[in-house]
């Protein structure tokens, strides 16, 4: 049993869960660790789409139409497609501007009008209210469900309870003063209020989590998805919505539904808070484009299942909203009834609270300041602290948020379906998307258009969905929704123009869509804006072409003194927060604004955007004006500004890229130089050892003239090697350097590969024989001629050979050598039977002195280290290449490529 | 600009072959009674396609290198 007083208890305790969650990411937030800013608590406040109608009322649809339920989730998955190019926009803007909200947005875009910013916020509130109203419900149908259990009576059949035993008062007020704790912290709406982003990425969790849960559950409880399915397909009354009959026999709604929700997604005030105002940083949206839409799939899934469970179950009698809970209440499960609660109340708690925020900065920013401002004879200057006298406004318009959304629901709200009634909100919501979308895409987009477009949706809206709720509720004669006003048939609300065929919903968003677009794109093509909003209209549409911060682009010109601009600052930010703005004001612009002296335009500016972040930018435009003498600009003067500052951007992108540029060409010199630095101290270190041999053999030779004649002549035989490998040394480094420098070779000439190989094996055949090693040349018949240096190549012959000779076993070596043509190229391989090169290595081989560092077999320094670097530089420059692999006894095999045509003249190299 | 320019290309084919996937005409082709295990064809469908655009998505929505303001 699980007794009204237990439920009652579970949701007070879950709110509370919520007081704690806020509470402490708003600590972790003021230890400078913030808990909100990643992708996946960005995703998950998205995620806040997801309210009891997805919970609740989609198992209702599902129920009663099939798939019809998807396209409101699918709608939002499209505009994710496209959310870089439309969101990433939007963000950028926000941050730009300092927007509070989409009423603040759009004022801003179209020349900071507080005329555009109060509609908006009027028609948000009015198109919303129902919305929050739908939430309330759905948490006290749920409650009135689960303390009657384990009788299963529906919500509509009780009777009201009073205000103060309705559950759905205290969450109402409990989520009120949550909000007005956690969403008014500061003035600058524009901070983040993590606590109450963090409780919705919470809630989040929790919805998901209870709904999947009640979905395995039902799954499980019908012997799985097959028998199920099964079960429903010998149904004859499930037949139409399995069939899914939805999408053949209303096309167009179905469609016109993904159209409304994918508008509605961007232009729901809640959203837009969370995905803009509440945003962290840009770089969070590109995980959370499909992370968002994994959500709603993954809530999606079981929606159906339960939707058929639920058919099955109750033939009749059970509203299919109600299936969520009446299913595991039907099975005995009054525990999982019971998470199910928590999960509708979490989706439904996180909407309210972040749609109330919204709503609440809206109508006092975007609507009672403006106002006020306006007030006769009450200046700016006699009020005393306006911080406070704001911050307690915006609270009181969130009691007034809810206070309403709870009145609507108790009035009205049982007649509706949660989906019903979540429909009409996104049609008026739908409203601002012409404006929003033309805002950011279309400069010639104005403010008349987009107020008149604005106002006619909104009036068809009225007309079509409000007109005929007022009917049903008793308030109007049903005569208009039958025959029209006075009897105008094409008139009626649900068939305008006589149109037949569509739901109502599909109805009035078709015609509401219309008359807005018609309005707002006529009206714009037949006006010219004013000079400021152009400019507004230049840095909205533009705005990835624009510095970042507002203040670079001053579009102002007039006098003001720094004194008057900080009073205003202090007064509505306080003295703290005025004077860290005015510090990040002065290092970015390099002075520090003084008292008393002339504001320079970026700083007026800068104070604008400030306040605008805590008061809206419409209110912010008219408190500066206050105390600035402003001399307009001409449009052709903003404008250039604006021109300037493009321009400056794209001139500082390029600076930046030739810049770059340079960077690397002096990374690539320093790297010669080191280079070089290198070599030479190697060739030098090289030169030193047999020099100091010599000299001491002489040294020596000299202190002691009696000598025996055997030993005098072992060390002048010494002394004759070692001024040999000092002149070979010598003679390589000298060929190295002139190799490098491109210098050193002849005409080419043709010539036959196998007479230079023949050649070199002959010149080496003694020092072969004296080791033992065989050496085996395997040549074609015919071999055409490359063009090259005679001697060069022979030297290449001779080096590999050398090489090779060096690393050949003392007993059973060998050597093996094999041209031959492929493709128009000649290649070679030569290869040993020694100990090969590790795979690490096989690059670093070519380098000069290398093996300077690695001691050949025989314990002494194999050669001078730079035999193989010459080959490569050689066969390069032939326009030939060389490479070190593995031969096939596990020896070194070294492969190397001649171009049959003449190479290239070689570009001038760069010596080290 | 122009790898950018591609990655938005990209973006926009997405959209566009999320539009023709998830609507009707192309659902009039799995509205049928018939079924996938006793699953109804039209849901197994959506809730695929649903998915795979999903997949396609993150694959397009790669953070670009840091691009400076070149966007759309």
């Amino acid at each position: 049993m699980l007794g009204a007083p237990l439920i009652l208890a579970v949701a007070l305790g879950y709110v509370g869960l919520l007081f704690a969650v806020a509470f402490w990411a708003d600590r972790r937030a003021e230890r400078g660790r913030s808990a909100i800013a990643n992708p996946y608590v960005y995703a998950l406040s998205l995620a806040v789409y997801c309210t009891a109608w997805t919970f609740y009322g989609s198992v209702g649809r599902a129920a009663a139409e099939g798939p019809a339920f998807l396209p409101t989730y699918l709608g939002p998955t499209l505009a994710c497609a496209l959310g870089f190019t439309v969101m990433r926009k939007m963000i950028r803007i926000g941050k730009a501007h300092r927007t509070t909200s989409i009423a603040d947005f759009l004022s801003s875009r179209y020349g900071k009008s507080a005329a555009l910013a109060a509609a908006v916020t009027c028609f948000a509130l009015l198109g919303l209210i129902p919305y929050i109203a739908l939430q309330l419900k759905a948490v006290a149908d749920g409650f009135d469900i689960l303390s009657h259990a384990p009788l299963i009576i529906m919500p509509r059949h009780l009777e009201a309870k009073p205000v103060l035993e309705d559950t759905s008062f205290h969450v109402a007020w409990l989520l009120a003063l949550f909000a007005m704790l956690f969403g008014t912290r500061k003035l600058e709406a524009t901070e983040r209020h993590e606590g109450i982003v963090a409780a919705v990425a919470f809630e989040s969790i929790v919805k998901l989590a209870a709904f999947v849960a009640v979905g395995l559950f039902t799954l499980a409880a019908f012997g799985g998805p097959a028998a199920l399915f099964g079960r429903a397909a010998a149904e004859p009354r499930l037949q139409e919505i399995l069939a899914a009959a939805h999408p053949r026999a209303e096309p167009l709604g179905w469609s016109l539904e993904m159209l409304l929700s994918f508008l509605a997604f961007l232009c729901l005030p809640r959203q837009f808070h969370v995905a803009v105002v509440e945003n962290v940083s840009e770089e969070h949206l590109g995980k959370a484009l499909w992370l968002f839409p994994l959500y709603l799939w993954a809530i999606n899934l079981f929606v159906l299942p339960i939707a058929v469970a639920g058919s099955l179950q109750f033939p009749g009698g059970v509203d299919a909203d109600t299936f969520g809970l009446t299913l595991p209440l039907a099975l005995q499960r009054e525990g999982l009834a019971l998470v199910a609660f928590v999960g509708g109340m979490s989706a439904a708690t996180a909407m309210v609270i972040v749609e109330s925020v919204a709503l609440a900065t809206m109508i006092a920013n975007d609507l009672l300041l403006p106002l006020w401002l306006r007030l006769p004879g009450r200046p700016l200057s006699l009020e005393r602290d306006p911080r406070r006298g704001i911050l307690v406004l915006r609270r009181a318009c969130i009691v007034l948020v809810l206070a309403s959304g709870y009145a609507y629901y108790r009035a009205i709200g049982q007649m509706h379906s949660l989906v019903a009634l979540g429909q009409i909100s996104f049609v008026a919501v739908a409203q601002f998307a012409p404006a929003l979308l033309g805002g950011l895409f279309w400069k010639h987009a104005t403010r008349r258009g987009a107020l008149a477009g604005l106002i006619g949706g909104f009036a068809v809206w009225f007309y079509t969905l409000i007109v005929p709720s007022l009917v049903d509720a008793g308030l109007l004669g049903e005569a208009i929704v039958a025959h029209g006003p006075a009897g105008w048939g094409w008139l009626r609300p649900g068939h305008l123009m006589g149109l037949e065929g569509l739901n109502p919903i599909a109805h009035a968003f078709f015609w509401s869509l219309l008359v807005n677009l018609g309005l707002f794109t006529g009206l714009s093509l037949l006006g010219t804006p004013p000079a400021a909003e152009r400019a507004q209209a230049e840095l909205f549409v533009d705005a990835f072409a624009f510095p970042a911060r507002p203040e670079a682009v001053p579009l102002w010109r007039g006098t003001a003194r720094v004194r008057d601009l900080r009073l205003l600052l202090e007064r509505f930010l306080g003295r703290e927060r005025t004077e860290e703005a005015l510090g990040e004001f002065a290092r970015h612009h390099g002075l520090r604004p003084r008292p008393g002296r002339p504001a320079d335009p970026a700083l007026v500016t800068f104070a604008e955007g400030l306040l605008a972040g805590a008061v809206g930018s419409a209110s912010a435009r008219v408190m500066v004006a206050s105390v600035v003498q402003e001399k307009p600009l001409r449009a052709e003067e903003l404008l250039e500004i604006l021109e300037e500052n493009r321009a400056a951007i794209s001139y500082s992108r390029e600076l930046e890229k030739l810049a770059e540029e340079l960077r690397a060409a002096n990374r690539r010199l320093e790297e010669l130089d080191r280079l070089k630095d290198e070599f030479i101290a190697t060739v030098t270190h090289e030169l030193r050892t047999p020099l100091a041999a010599v000299r001491s053999i002489a040294e020596s030779l000299q202190a002691h003239p009696r000598m025996p004649e055997e030993r005098r002549r072992s060390l002048t035989a010494v002394v004759v090697k070692e001024s040999e490998r000092l002149g070979r040394l010598v003679n390589q480094v000298l060929d190295f350097q002139r190799l490098e420098s491109g210098k050193s070779l002849g005409q080419p000439l043709p010539l036959d590969l196998r007479e230079v190989w023949r050649e070199a094996a002959a010149a080496m055949r003694p020092m072969l024989e004296e080791r033992g090693i065989r050496l085996a040349l395997e040549e074609p018949e015919t071999l055409p001629p490359v063009f090259g240096d005679r001697d060069r190549l022979l030297q290449v012959a001779l080096n590999l050979l050398s090489n090779a000779l060096k690393f050949c076993p003392d007993t059973g070596g060998r050597i093996d050598v094999r041209l031959e043509r492929r493709g128009d190229e000649i290649t070679g391989v030569v290869s040993d039977n020694g100990p090969g090169i590790p795979a690490e290595d096989r690059e670093a081989v070519f380098e000069a002195f290398y093996q300077v560092r690695r001691r050949g077999p025989r314990g002494r320094l194999a050669g001078t280290g730079l035999g193989l670097a010459i080959v490569r530089r050689i066969l390069e420059h032939h326009g030939g290449w060389i490479r070190a692999a593995s031969g096939p006894e596990g020896g070194a095999a070294f492969h190397f490529g001649l171009p049959l045509r003449p190479p290239p003249p070689p570009p001038p190299a760069l010596t080290p | 600009m122009e790898p950018n320019a591609g990655r938005n290309d990209r973006r926009w084919v997405v959209f566009l072959l999320g539009c023709l996937l998830l609507n009707p005409p192309m659902l009039s082709l799995f509205a049928q009674p018939a079924g996938i295990l006793e699953l109804p064809l039209l849901y197994v469908y959506l809730y695929l396609a649903w998915a795979g655009l999903t997949a396609l998505i993150a694959l397009v929505s790669r953070e670009s290198p840091p691009d400076r303001g070149g966007g759309p």
